[in-house]
């Protein structure tokens, strides 16, 4: 599947915006980023947020991925 | 209707009603117990010696005058601070904050601390501690800190977001892009294209309670912790993170908490009270004056921002960009990126870009404040929108109507959206009677739209019910705006009782699993959703005593109203069991009932609100006074709606304060001039008019009852409501906030 990345995310991917990866949950997805490079490694152990088809999830890595589904990578925020 | 869910018009018995909450007699007798209500037997008093200089370094801490006073049982310094952290920077950051580490990076870092009997002693010993500073340049302005020759706050800080990646020391955390599109193909399009730049001040979330806390520490390890927190388990994991402790060792306990809106999120002298505990082996209260709080805890940034916005003619917006220029206090902040995130959201936009900047400043750490960062870039955003409207001749809300975000827009930082609220919010404001009222002399209407993320995170609950058939709901987060009759209505609608019936109590850190912090509005969201699947759960076990006790098959059950029924023709003979009935046969029918659960609350549901504000400026003092104000926001479902209200009101009338009054003034030495309430000025009473409020409930579908959180997005609308009001009063566009009397004096004098 096809992912998006935004923010200071993208410099751990070289700079790419979109990228390849595989896995039919949050957490394989995220496994499989990181194998392809490593870099985001430090951003995960920080913590991400991920939008399915404009859904935030910050900490479900057992979420399903839909088949086709808009995957995009956050930054993980803070709230007040 | 257009914005129906899976949820629309569930019918419910308790919800919605709106009942006196169970703290309220506590808190206005007195009884209620805050964070520096608590004592202990042999207690300490804690006092913390703070740095009088916007930047030095700390050459020597000579203590040994204060360690012969009699009375004085513990000093720390840095030097007692071994550093647990494991290179994790962000701890590092933490820990450095909460005690000075060689340099004081603002006005009030904390350089030593002592324990001693009484205050008195605590007091003297401070001032024979005797520190040898050598000051260092400093920096507090965002756009002189960005600067080549700006002096460095940290030397060990590169620019992250750019590339090729730095090789020397910047002020500059990171860079963050955010958008889509060819933001120069929109502008090329465009008919008119406005460009500004806007500046707001620092302010604090000006919580009444000062931060306070009792600490015990013993030698082996084992601790407790009684805190005014948004977030006692976070509390817990970072204290003990940081004083190389076993988290299962340290129990922290949430006192009643008078506000927080972000600012007790973080640890700022807990683990400083604990380790004064530890030294003494005595338990250490630390209560922080307001001084302290203003100087020492984590207000909000300042912020710089420029936003240009293009549109046709026909009022269709081609292209729109913003530089965010965001001041993180002395160490690094995500604050700039979530003002990008968050600039352009309410919009469906073609062509977008925000980037964010996070800027180091001599200045105390920044920390969230209420839908972090959304105001001040929704204060740029909705003031060039405005300006655009004027410029097309278009109705301002007609304007946003005709360019707002809608289920299929991609956001401006990313994803696309699903159901979303900002259109009807934008129409209910267009037929609210608010807008129909004439204006008079001297008078403006503004009208401003916010977005913020809400989010929900890990939660456990317990529901405990008795043998008279009362029920104990413990729940995990901090109750900070009336959550816990929102979550009594929840129990009592799913277990068919009385809502008297219900008490809800914040269960500390070791009788719950791990609770995040109350933030990101979460509480009601969250803890409902647990508070649901936990009753569900004891329900469950009430059938099955029935069952056991009728001999049928718990297929057989059903719950309705409170009552166990059996249903079928075949068990028409037997009687209801009330839950009542079922609590008293308890203890000989298999033991306690329970009901828990844990969850990982996300789904939470993207939050957008629109404003109205009328104000009536006087043109000789600048002074402005607001008349009337609204607030349009969906909640999705209001559970509660006195505290939903109370939620849109609260965020107004701290947006208020903060468009108007509020501001850090920092001197040239850069030290803070006005810490304290007399000379930072919040609004009170007799500022503030009555706040209307709107609830509009569009179902969140990742909800059983589609709750969304009502907690912060109030707050993003009312800096630019209120500019937009103001100028429209006093025909000059107000640029910088807070729009205090000299400022618009100015404006009106420099339009001249």
């Amino acid at each position: 599947m096809e992912i998006r990345l935004s923010g200071i995310l993208c410099q751990a991917t070289g700079g790419a915006s979109t990228v390849e990866v595989s896995g039919a949950t949050i957490g394989e997805m995220l496994a499989s980023l990181a194998l392809k490079h490593p870099a985001i490694q430090d951003h995960l152990d920080d913590g991400v947020a991920v939008a399915i088809n404009g859904e935030i999830y910050r900490d479900r890595t057992d979420q399903v991925i839909p088949k086709g589904a808009e995957v995009f990578l956050l930054p993980r925020i803070e709230g007040g | 209707m257009p914005y129906e869910t899976d949820y629309t018009n569930q019918k419910f018995s308790v919800i919605g009603n709106r009942v006196n909450r169970p703290d309220g007699v506590d808190k206005v007798t007195g009884r209620a117990k805050y964070g520096a209500d608590a004592s202990a037997a042999g207690q300490l008093v804690g006092k913390i010696l703070r740095s009088p200089h916007a930047h030095a370094l700390i050459k020597k801490i000579d203590t040994s005058k204060a360690e012969k006073l009699p009375g004085v049982k513990a000093i720390v310094t840095g030097d007692d601070f071994p550093d647990f952290t494991g290179g994790n920077r962000s701890l590092m950051d933490t820990l450095e904050n909460c005690m000075a580490r060689g340099r004081a990076l603002y006005d009030g870092h904390a350089v030593a601390a002592v324990a001693a009997v009484d205050a008195q002693t605590a007091n003297q010993a401070l001032k024979l501690i005797k520190v040898t500073y050598k000051k260092l340049p400093h920096v507090t302005d965002v756009d002189e800190a960005m600067k080549p020759n700006a002096p460095i706050v940290h030397d060990w800080i590169r620019t992250a977001g750019v590339d090729p990646a730095p090789t020397t020391a910047s002020n500059i955390s990171q860079r963050n892009e955010f958008g889509h599109g060819d933001v120069e193909t929109g502008f090329a399009q465009a008919d008119i294209i406005i460009e500004k730049t806007f500046k707001t001040e620092q302010t604090h979330q000006g919580y009444i309670e000062p931060h306070a806390c009792l600490a015990t520490l013993g030698p082996d390890g084992v601790g407790e912790l009684w805190v005014t927190t948004q977030g006692h388990f976070t509390f817990r994991n970072m204290c003990a993170s940081l004083l190389g402790l076993d988290v299962a060792k340290l129990k922290v306990t949430s006192s009643e908490i008078g506000g927080g809106f972000g600012g007790k999120t973080h640890v700022w002298m807990e683990p400083v009270a604990l380790q004064l505990a530890r030294k003494s082996n005595r338990p250490v209260k630390l209560v922080m004056t307001r001084e302290e709080v203003f100087k020492a805890t984590g207000p909000t940034s300042s912020t710089s921002v420029d936003v240009k916005i293009g549109a046709k003619k026909n009022g269709r917006i081609t292209a729109a960009s913003a530089e965010l220029r965001y001041q993180s206090g002395a160490f690094p902040g995500m604050w700039g990126m979530l003002g990008a995130m968050t600039s352009f959201a309410c919009y469906d936009l073609k062509h977008v870009k925000s980037v964010g900047y996070d800027v180091l400043c001599n200045r105390p750490k920044v920390a969230a404040y209420r839908a972090p960062s959304a105001p001040m870039a929704a204060f740029g955003v909705e003031s060039v929108i405005d300006l655009l409207a004027a410029e097309l001749k278009m109705d301002p809300v007609e304007f946003r109507i005709k360019n707002a975000a809608k289920k299929g827009t991609q956001a401006s930082y990313g994803p696309v959206y699903g159901p979303i609220g900002i259109g009807p919010t934008l129409e209910a404001v267009k037929n609210h009677p608010h807008m129909k009222k004439r204006l008079g002399k001297n008078q403006g209407r503004g009208v401003a739209c916010g977005f913020w993320f809400n989010f929900g995170g890990q939660t456990c609950t317990d529901l405990n019910i008795g043998i008279d058939g009362s029920v104990n709901l413990t729940v995990g987060t901090v109750d900070v705006g009336g959550s816990r009759a929102s979550l009594a209505l929840i129990a009592a609608e799913e277990l068919g009782v009385d809502y008297d019936q219900v008490r809800v109590t914040i269960g500390d850190t070791s009788s719950l699993g791990h609770n995040d912090t109350t933030e990101g509005s979460r509480g009601t969201f969250s803890s409902g959703m647990a508070t649901i699947f936990a009753a569900r759960n004891a329900v469950d076990v009430m059938k099955q005593r029935a069952a056991d006790t009728w001999g049928i098959p718990v297929d057989q059950v059903v719950w309705e109203e409170g009552v166990a029924r059996a249903k079928g023709r075949q068990n028409s003979n037997l009687p209801p069991l009330s839950l009542k009935e079922i609590a008293a046969k308890s203890p000989r029918t298999g033991g306690p009932i329970a009901g828990h659960n844990e969850v990982v609350a996300d789904g939470a549901g993207v939050s957008f609100a629109s404003h109205i504000c009328d104000v009536e400026v006087d043109p000789e003092t600048g002074s402005t006074r607001v008349i009337r104000y609204t607030v349009v926001q969906d909640a999705g479902k209001a559970i509660h709606p006195d505290y939903v209200e109370g939620q849109f009101q609260g965020g107004a009338a701290q947006g208020i304060g903060w468009a108007l009054n509020e501001e850090y003034i920092y001197g040239d030495d850069g030290t803070l001039q006005n810490a304290g309430f007399l000379d930072y000025r919040i609004p009170v009473c007799s500022d503030l008019p009555f706040i209307d409020t709107e609830i509009l409930e569009i179902p969140n579908p990742n909800h059983p009852y589609g709750v969304r959180g009502v907690g912060e997005t109030s707050i993003v609308p009312p800096l630019a409501a209120i500019g937009n009001a103001v100028s429209n009063a006093v025909g000059v566009r107000m640029t910088h906030v807070p729009m205090s009397p000299p400022r618009i004096l100015k404006a009106i004098e420099d339009a001249q």
